[in-house]
Order: C-alpha cells, then sequence, then structure tokens
C-alpha cells in the first residue's frame, strides 16, 4: 500500500495483484449466479441434482425445460405484452418529455420555475405510493386490465427524469442555429422537430435505455393494475409461472434464461450509451 | 429563450404536463387525502380525521405490524450502506486507477445484475441457496466451510439478512458508477502533485478523492434510502405477500401491499393502504429533506 512507483510506471508489483484479484473475484461473484442458471438450464434433469456445477455434456444435454416452457403458447404472448408496453411507454415519454423540456428551457412564461420544480419533485417521489388512488382512477375510467392503464402510469413516472435531462441538453443547444431558422421565418413546431430533435439525438437515446429498464422489469403495477392472463406481461408472468412449477426445475431454469436473454442482448448493444450516460450525468 | 406565454408553449407542454398530473400528482396528493378517510362494510366513506393513524400506531394488532416493518425496512437500508455502498466505493476506486487493464469489461459486468429483473433475481438466488439443490453447500465445502450452511433464507434470524444481501449484490452497481463518474471527474493536476509532493496513493484516496466526492456519496445515499424504503419486488418475489418466515422479511413495501389488498384474515383495506402510504411519503420526504439541508450545508462550508 505504501508503494507509490505503480501509479508512474506500471510494472508487475503487489498492489497491481491485489487489484486484479479483487476485481476478478467480484467479477465471479457477480457472473457465477446466472452463469449457473443458464448452463443448468441446457441438462436433464438428473444432471441438474448430480452435479449442479458442472457444464452440460452429451449426455447430460437436454432442451426438456425449453420445450415445455416455450410450448405454452403465453409466454411469447406475455413478451408480446412487455415489448408493446415498453415501446409505446418509451415513444410517449421520449415525445412529450422532449417538447415539454423544450417548452421549460426555450419559452420564459411565468410559472416557468414553478412548473420545472413540479417535474423535478417526480424524480425523488415513487410514483407507487399513489398506488391506491392510481387504482381508483384506472377503475373510474375502464381501463383496469388494459395494456393503456401500464403506458400511462408508466409514462407518468418516466416523464419527470426524461424532462429534466433533455432539458440539460436542450439548454446548451446553440441560439444561433435556432435564430437563423426563425429569421428565416420557419415555424416554432419545424424548429423543434427538424432542428432541436436531430441535435440531441444522443440524448434522447440515453434517456431511452434509462427509463426501458425500470419498465420492462416492473413487477408491482402489472400486478396491481393488468394480471389478467391477457395482459400479464413477461416479469408478472415468470413470476407466476415459477411460482406454480417450482418443482419442475428444467421449466423454471429454462423460463429465467429466457427472461435473462433479451435484457442481456439489448445491454450488449446499449451498454456504452448507458454507461456513457450515468457518468455524463453524474459529473454535471 | 423566448419571452411571453403563447399556444405554442401551451402545445409543447400540455401533454407531458396533463399525464404526469393526472397520473402522478393527482393520485398521490389524493392517496395523502384518502388516509384521512374510512370506510364501512358497504365502502361508503366517511371523513375519519387521524383515526387510521391513530389506529396504526395503538392498536396491538397494527403497531405490532407496522413497527415490526419499519425496523425491518431501517435494517436493510442499514445493510445496503453497510455492504453496498462501501463495496461500490471500493470496486469504483479500483477501477478509476489509471492502467487497469479490462477495466471496461470489468465495468460492464459489474453493472450487469442491476439490469436484470428482481423477479429473476430473486430465483436465481432462491435456487442457489436451497438445501435441495445443495450449491452453496457445495461451494462452501470448496472451500471447507461446508459445515457453515444453513438454510438462511428459512430462518427467521437470518433471512432479512439474506434478502438484503441478494438486494446488494443487484444494486452495487448503481453506486459504483455514481462514485466512478465522479472519480474520473476529478481534475489530474490534483493528484499528480499530490504525488509530486510525495503523497502515497493511500493518503491520496483518503484525503484528496475521498473529500472531492462527498457530495457524490451524498447523492447515493439518498437513492438508496429512497429505493429501499419503497422495495417491495424482491421480498415479494422470494418470501411472498406475508414476507415470512413470521413476517422477519415484512418491510413498508410489503405491508402497504396486504394493507391494501388483504391477505387471508385480513380485509382488503384501501383507505387503511392509502395511510400506510402516506407514512411511506413522509418517511422518504423526510429522508430527501434531510439530503437537502445536509448538502446544502455542505456546500456552504465548502464555500468559505
Amino acid at each position: 500500500m505504501h508503494r507509490t512507483s505503480h501509479l508512474i510506471r506500471p510494472r508487475f508489483d503487489t498492489s497491481r495483484v491485489f487489484v486484479h484479484a479483487t476485481l476478478i473475484a467480484y467479477l465471479l461473484l457477480a457472473l457465477l449466479p446466472v452463469l449457473l442458471v443458464l448452463m443448468n438450464s441446457f441438462k436433464s434433469r438428473d444432471a441438474i441434482f448430480n452435479d449442479p456445477l458442472a457444464w452440460p455434456t452429451t449426455d447430460t444435454f437436454s432442451l426438456i425445460g425449453y420445450t415445455k416452457v416455450l410450448g405454452r403458447s403465453d409466454v411469447m404472448h406475455y413478451f408480446g405484452n412487455s415489448f408493446a408496453v415498453t415501446v409505446a411507454s418509451l415513444f410517449f415519454i421520449l415525445l412529450f418529455g422532449a417538447m415539454a423540456a423544450w417548452a421549460l428551457t426555450e419559452y420564459r412564461f411565468t410559472g416557468n420555475r414553478w412548473l420545472k420544480f413540479f417535474f423535478a419533485f417526480g424524480i425523488m417521489v415513487p410514483i407507487r405510493l399513489g398506488t391506491v388512488s392510481i387504482l381508483q382512477l384506472m377503475v373510474e375510467l375502464q381501463l383496469v386490465n388494459t395494456l393503456t392503464a401500464l403506458v400511462l402510469v408508466y409514462v407518468a413516472q418516466g416523464l419527470p427524469l426524461a424532462v429534466m435531462i433533455l432539458s440539460e441538453f436542450m439548454a446548451q443547444v446553440p441560439s444561433e442555429l435556432k435564430d437563423a431558422a426563425r429569421c428565416d421565418g420557419v415555424d416554432e413546431f419545424r424548429i423543434f422537430f427538424k432542428v432541436v430533435v436531430p441535435l440531441v439525438r444522443p440524448a434522447i437515446a440515453t434517456v431511452a435505455v434509462f427509463t426501458m429498464v425500470p419498465i420492462w422489469n416492473d413487477l408491482w403495477f402489472p400486478l396491481i393494475l393488468a394480471p389478467s392472463e391477457k395482459t400479464q406481461t413477461i416479469t408478472l408472468g415468470i413470476q407466476q409461472f415459477v411460482g406454480q412449477y417450482a418443482t419442475d426445475w428444467n421449466a423454471v431454469l429454462a423460463s429465467l434464461s429466457l427472461a435473462i436473454v433479451p435484457v442481456v442482448s439489448l445491454y450488449a448493444i446499449f451498454s456504452r450509451q448507458l454507461i456513457r450516460g450515468i457518468t455524463a450525468g453524474a459529473v454535471k | 429563450m423566448q419571452s411571453g406565454f403563447s399556444w405554442r408553449v401551451a402545445v409543447f407542454l400540455l401533454p407531458a404536463l396533463c399525464i404526469y398530473a393526472l397520473f402522478s400528482a393527482f393520485p398521490l396528493l389524493d392517496t395523502l387525502r384518502l388516509g384521512l378517510y374510512t370506510a364501512n362494510e358497504n365502502g361508503v366513506r366517511s371523513f375519519a380525521g387521524m383515526d387510521n393513524y391513530i389506529t396504526i400506531l395503538q392498536d396491538p394488532q397494527w403497531s405490532h405490524a407496522f413497527w415490526n416493518a419499519m425496523a425491518n425496512n431501517l435494517k436493510f437500508f442499514g445493510i445496503h450502506m453497510v455492504f453496498q455502498n462501501p463495496i461500490g466505493l471500493l470496486l469504483a476506486a479500483l477501477l478509476s486507477l489509471k492502467n487497469v487493464r479490462f477495466s471496461a469489461t470489468y465495468r460492464t459486468i459489474f453493472f450487469l445484475p442491476t439490469l436484470l429483473s428482481v423477479v429473476i433475481i430473486g430465483f436465481i438466488w432462491q435456487l442457489i441457496l436451497s438445501p435441495l439443490w445443495g450449491v452453496s453447500e457445495r461451494l462452501l465445502g470448496l472451500l471447507g466451510l461446508g459445515d457453515w450452511f444453513e438454510p438462511w433464507l428459512g430462518l427467521e434470524s437470518s433471512a432479512l439478512f439474506t434478502v438484503s444481501l441478494m438486494s446488494v449484490w443487484q444494486y452495487i452497481g448503481i453506486p459504483m458508477m455514481l462514485i466512478y463518474a465522479a472519480l474520473i471527474a476529478i481534475p489530474e493536476d490534483i493528484v499528480e502533485a499530490a504525488l509530486v509532493e510525495g503523497a502515497t496513493p493511500w493518503r491520496i484516496f483518503w484525503f484528496i478523492r475521498l473529500p472531492l466526492i462527498l457530495p457524490t456519496l451524498g447523492l447515493v445515499t439518498i437513492l438508496t434510502f429512497v429505493a429501499n424504503f419503497n422495495a417491495f419486488d424482491l421480498i415479494y418475489t422470494v418470501k411472498g405477500a406475508m414476507a415470512g418466515p413470521n413476517y422477519s422479511t415484512d418491510i413498508l413495501g410489503t405491508l402497504f401491499y396486504r394493507t391494501f389488498f388483504g391477505y387471508q384474515s385480513q380485509v382488503a383495506s384501501p383507505t387503511m393502504g392509502a395511510a400506510v402510504a402516506t407514512i411511506m411519503f413522509l418517511v422518504i420526504l423526510c429522508g430527501v429533506a434531510g439530503y437537502f439541508l445536509a448538502v446544502q450545508r455542505r456546500l456552504q462550508r465548502f464555500a468559505l
């Protein structure tokens, strides 16, 4: 710990070994549980129990869990529901969030500061605490057990952060661009959609990735607002499926693996965007 | 900035404002109001003032469950503060060192569990800790600690601690990333100046880097606080709505769910549920207010 040299001249020494030993130890801790489930999902029932820590071999390889799970047509249906809800929510969060952020940063009007504070409040206070009244409202609007109910709640939940992050970026759009367009008599709506939105596209992508994960993973609102067979999301579906078939280990491991795959593939594509978003956001 | 309020501003602002007001702000306020009402068997509501709160805090049946959930929630938060944030700080500090190979890969994988659904995480760990499967027993056996194994999730004494550690395992990526971002934002010349003065990396960390990232540590604390006092999914997935064994893993989120929807002999009560939600709201509000006061103070001290 008292050797300073490695910061100046990188070379093999004890502190460097300590750094990598710690990082690798945590890497295993972070990765092994997920790997364990994935690799056992491809094994026969006996092999899962006899040697849970072994990779599947030609003797023990089995797709029985997957055929069981995918044989149930509802699994694909749940995926479809989750997909529809997530995409629709994202679309409205980004569109309405960008429009509101633009209004709040570009135009001076009475109540502007107050409105910013109103939106900022929603970042810290979880929408879940309003559930009693949300359910009542959805009953009155006859939206219980519809995907629309979920979309409305997720849009309301996602807007505060979207407005805050997009405002930051829109404030940085050079005024020369906007003024030039205005001098040419371009309409405010066209300025927004043709000039501003393309310029803040990286920020929009970041907000999209941030917003997507909690919506896809949410259990609370599907459980309360849309628990019917027809409207279940994949998170709720997996929760109930695994609860009911807890003894069928092949099916449980296969359904867990199936639920992991979409998120991990998305992460593989967007991890750079996501990490850059977090690090950029935190520096400000 | 353009001045004046026009119909254009309204068009830009109204969709977001309406949805946010109608499905977030209004339900929140309405829940605070509903907590002051009570309903009879026919569902007819009448104003009851503070009755619900008096029941929760004084009726032995309610107060016992409430204080148990509150205490468990505090422990849940405490365990996150003791494990999640220091380990996150350690990982971030190591990753932000110069010339650490593969640091981007480490970072990406450490953050992966955070993205998985709590439902998946809950079941994965349930399987791993299950005495039936014996994976943890075998792994402990490899370390020569096989006799230590116990069904931790099923024991009243260890269930809450075990569930909390699952949550720590999942969410450690968030403090790690935020702290990492703050660490790499520290201007290089400050650290180099200290190196030239002969400071060791250890001293540089404690006396230069750590004080500079205090605001981020404050942010991490308040984010952890809000998330922990709003938690529900993991306990519900792993231990069910009853938060067993014998309510030893019950936190405010599961208590709220049971009060609102009912369970076994307990009748569902939206108004009582609203009262529990209001208390959760107040707890979170106090935390957030405390954070802003503390940070405000600190910034003022820095300004001097």
